[in-house]
């Protein structure tokens, strides 16, 4: 049955008409599902837009929370950016064995659902039993917009490593060795030659990073205390009911994110850093051995000490947590424990459904965009447009997309959650996706077809099982993400919770929990994470 | 073909209105300089880019509305496209896989193409386990075993070593040959082309020049850049000052005074006159000969099997002389020599209207 579908759809594939359906129906459900909805939510909401301008204490407190977030994505993007680059090329140039451990602890945080790893440095800055004991017990950074910096530092710093390290290695030594031929001393030739070659890469972790701080919510609402950047300003006039605030903040948010995502993206490649100045003797003495050891000595501590540590500082609690008895409590589901398996199946349900129905309809437009099927104007739109969901803030779109599906009121709870978790995790696959099937040579497809392959064949035999580390590392990441999702959940939910929705309410104290009750929640949260990605991982390891 | 364009933008032309036939079992190479438009040609009859304009036949059927996979032919890229995640012996059967022929006789296919190529003891070897030469078996074979009668080759020879490219092209001839195939071979290599072709088409900027056996192109180029391109040849400007019946006459630069057995040219046109450098004759000293151009040897080069004179005529044209190097006398640089042709093996071209220059471009 399954063998004969699949033959009848090789065969239809090779009709002009069938492929423009399927491509259609790729972007439209893009349009219809993902960036529409957002977009004439704030529409809807636009005549409520007065209460702000009615009311100066509510828009300087706005305007105050804009820019809190605009300053703090752009310091820690570039926090990250040099901090990354050089445990980037640490781990990717030196020759040592242990650098693979610290290679695989600097993925630790990526791994570690975000409100998990807002509470556990907010207990590592600010709590009693962290860092603070160093201090004479008084917090060393209190709840605020130092602590959000420190937050968004450390979450950050994984995908600004992962993706310099992987432009490093795809990096042709060759033009470094040319520079040496020519007598640049080391450091001269990193920055002459190699830093201006990664550029793109390096800009694509800036932006990475700044969209990341942009949009988080979950953990920021966490270590926020009094302080409102403009995620923390949308959760809060919603929970107060306040649309006119929320949808201009919302409104602000979206429009700039974009702007300075399509200028980085239009100007960034013209972008030229003032690189040719030399100084011989100076940079032959900071490529001394000594200094580079010192340099590699002070990213590694820099490292453990602001992104490592506090990331992992929830294991004690957990395992305070476990002696103490909230391990029986929370398996009895006794107090607040009451909702939390709920919630549990809940955020693994909209997880699994996300990553299988986005898989399925992502993949048309991913092979769209990266073989420009419908030419490079439409490829280049699409793919800008694609990338938007992932640096807008999600609670922005998840408000926005909220105001648009309430008006149909026979649409189920859990179907928004579904809905702004596929907006959200969408871009995750799709570029893993393009930038996969784009290494694929257009010889190999067209060889294909040469033989005889009809496209659906192509795509089976060929796309699928070279491009498979890349896809199962898309769902691994959009499965993950949509666990972990916070923002836009926060705002479409009224009834249901996620986890993460449910941490956030226990930690801001909407839920008496205690904080080992907190801490167990979000250690529990880590650890099924955890497990499903290992088994994931394992099962791709044993089939391929 | 008939009048096949394709254009890449508003202003890239890479075909430009060509028609071409090329007949059953005929080994057919596309020559050109990088960028003339071959590959687009060959990837139009491939069908893997739509013509703006024009038809292409195959069988005297109309393929433009087929799709690739349709058209019965075989493709050799260049980088040989091998897919990395298949073996030798996947990568073989795969055309017959993906067209669902009988299993026993996919495997039967694929062993005898494997056998053909003297691959099918690497049957379980992936791609980067092979060599180059390898490498472009393996294309052949699997090119072969999908059925192909026309056999699509895009600089197949081009990844290889110079003395492995010279052994293959034999035996990809002899193959094609062997099997009764159609081939249309693309190459920028004049002596790969000339080895191992029935016939050739010169291209340049997207149109073709000329097509003739390889005899004819080296023997009676119609086109400037055609006798540029196949062999070698000086070039000297003049123009015609007299025809009779026995050819024209021709003046060069500093009033020399040649004679050649072309009637085509009118008397006052101004021609370019191109000479195949193993055409001359080279003797020491002052000579009165048909055709003598007195110089003197300026440099000297030996190659080998021959040797390569420069000479500065006296209307200060350089002339290049190659002469086999056992044969006769050598000479030294400085030395007053006379150079001679006969007037029946020089070719006589209008002169280009963009100029000499434009007109012997590679790109």
């Amino acid at each position: 049955m399954l063998g004969s579908g699949i033959r009848y759809f090789d065969k239809v594939s090779s009709k002009p008409l069938v492929r423009h359906l399927i491509y259609s129906g790729s972007v439209i459900f893009f349009l219809g599902l993902i960036l529409v909805p957002p977009v004439l939510g704030i529409a809807i909401k636009w005549n409520t837009l007065g209460e702000i301008f009615q009311s100066p204490s509510l828009m300087s407190r706005a305007s105050s929370a804009i820019y809190a977030s605009f300053t703090i994505a752009f310091l820690v993007s570039s926090l990250d950016l040099v901090a990354g680059l050089l445990l980037a090329w640490f781990v990717a140039r030196g020759k040592s064995r242990w650098l693979n451990i610290i290679d695989t602890l600097a993925d630790m945080p990526f791994i570690i659902p975000t409100v998990t790893l807002g509470y556990s440095a907010l207990l590592f800055w600010s709590g009693p039993g962290g860092v603070s004991q160093l201090f004479g017990g008084n917090p060393l950074v209190s709840p605020g917009w130092l602590l959000i910096v420190l937050l968004h530092f450390a979450f950050s710093y994984p995908a600004v490593v992962r993706v310099i390290v992987g432009a490093l290695l795809d990096y042709k030594v060759v033009y470094e060795e040319a520079s040496r031929t020519l007598g640049a001393a080391p450091l001269t030739a990193d920055r002459t030659v190699t830093l201006p070659i990664l550029k793109s890469s390096l800009i694509a972790a800036f932006t990475l990073a700044f969209a990341r701080s942009l949009s988080e919510t979950g953990a920021t609402v966490i270590v926020a205390g009094a302080f409102e950047n403009g995620v923390v300003f949308i959760k809060n006039t919603r929970d107060l009911g306040q649309e006119g605030p929320m949808v201009f903040v919302s409104f602000i948010l979206i429009l700039t994110a974009c702007l300075i995502y399509l200028v980085i993206r239009l100007l960034g490649t013209r972008f030229k850093v003032p690189m040719k100045r030399v100084w011989p003797s100076a940079e032959r003495k900071l490529s001394d051995f000594k200094v580079r050891a010192l340099r590699d000595s002070l990213t590694t501590a820099v490292f453990f000490v602001f992104v490592l540590v506090p990331s992992l500082f929830i294991v004690l609690p957990v395992v305070g947590a476990v002696s103490g008895g909230t391990l029986n409590q929370a398996f009895a589901g006794v107090g607040v424990w009451q909702g939390y398996w709920q919630s549990f199946l809940l955020s693994y349900f909209v997880a699994t459904a996300v990553t299988v129905l986005n898989a399925l309809v992502s993949l048309p437009m991913a092979v769209l965009i990266a073989r420009k099927r419908w030419g490079s104007a439409a490829s280049t739109t699409l793919d800008v447009l694609s990338n938007i969901p992932m640096i807008v803030p999600s609670v922005a779109l998840g408000a926005s997309m909220s105001i648009f599906w309430r008006n149909f009121a026979f649409i189920p709870e859990i179907a928004l959650i579904i809905f702004a978790h596929l907006s959200i995790t969408y871009p995750y696959f799709v570029r893993a996706m393009v930038a996969a099937i784009e290494r694929v040579s257009m010889d190999l497809e067209e060889a294909s077809r040469t033989l005889g392959a009809r496209p659906f064949t192509v795509f089976r035999t060929l796309i699928l099982p070279l491009t498979k580390y890349s896809l199962f590392a898309g769902a691994i990441m959009m499965f993950a993400r949509s666990v972990d999702e916070t923002g836009a959940t926060l705002a479409v939910v009224t009834r249901v919770k996620t986890v993460p929705v449910l941490l956030v309410d226990w930690v801001k104290g909407t839920v008496p929990a205690s904080s080992m009750d907190i801490a167990f929640g979000a250690g529990l949260l880590l650890l099924f994470s955890f497990i499903i990605l290992l088994v994931l991982r394992l099962m791709v390891r044993g089939r391929y | 073909m008939v009048n096949v364009s394709k254009r890449f933008g508003k202003k890239i032309v890479a075909v430009d209105r060509v028609s071409l036939q090329i007949y059953d079992k005929e080994y057919f190479s596309l020559l050109g300089p990088s960028g003339c438009g071959k590959t687009t040609l060959l990837r139009i009859i491939a069908g893997l880019i739509e013509p703006d304009e024009g038809e292409v036949y195959i069988d005297n059927k109309l393929v433009n509305e087929l799709p690739p996979e349709d058209r019965g032919i075989g493709f050799v890229f260049q980088t040989y496209a091998l897919f990395p995640h298949m073996n030798v012996w996947d990568n073989v059967t795969y055309g017959p896989r993906v067209k669902a022929w009988e299993e026993t006789k996919s495997e039967r296919i694929g062993r005898e193409m494997l056998e053909m190529v003297r691959l099918y003891e690497r049957l379980d070897a992936v791609p980067h386990e092979l060599s180059g030469g390898m490498m472009q078996r393996v294309a052949l074979a699997r090119a072969l075993a999908a059925g192909a009668k026309l056999l699509l080759l895009d600089e197949p020879l081009g990844a290889l070593d110079a003395k492995i490219r010279f052994e293959l092209r034999y035996e990809l001839r002899k193959l094609v040959k062997d099997l009764g195939l159609t081939a249309m071979h693309v190459t920028h290599d004049q002596g790969e082309a000339m080895a191992i072709s029935d016939r050739i088409a010169v291209m340049r900027k997207g149109q073709i020049l000329q097509v003739g056996t390889p005899q004819e192109l080296y023997m009676s180029p119609q086109h400037v850049f055609v006798a540029h391109f196949i062999g070698e040849s000086n070039f000297l400007e003049g123009h015609v000052v007299e025809v009779n019946e026995k050819g024209s006459v021709i003046e060069l630069r500093g009033e020399l005074i040649v004679r050649t057995s072309d009637k085509t040219k009118n008397k006052g046109e101004r021609v370019v006159l191109a000479i195949r450098p193993e055409i001359f004759t080279v003797e020491k000293g002052r000579r009165r000969r048909l055709n003598s151009m007195p110089g003197y040897l300026e440099r000297f080069r030996f190659e080998g099997t021959n040797i390569r004179y420069e000479v500065r005529l006296k209307n200060e044209d350089v002339v290049v002389i190659i002469r086999p190097a056992l044969v006769g006398a050598w000479f030294d640089v400085g030395d007053e020599v006379t150079v001679s042709f006969p007037s029946d093996k020089s070719f006589v071209f209008t002169y280009p209207s963009k100029g000499l220059r434009e007109e012997l471009a590679l790109e």
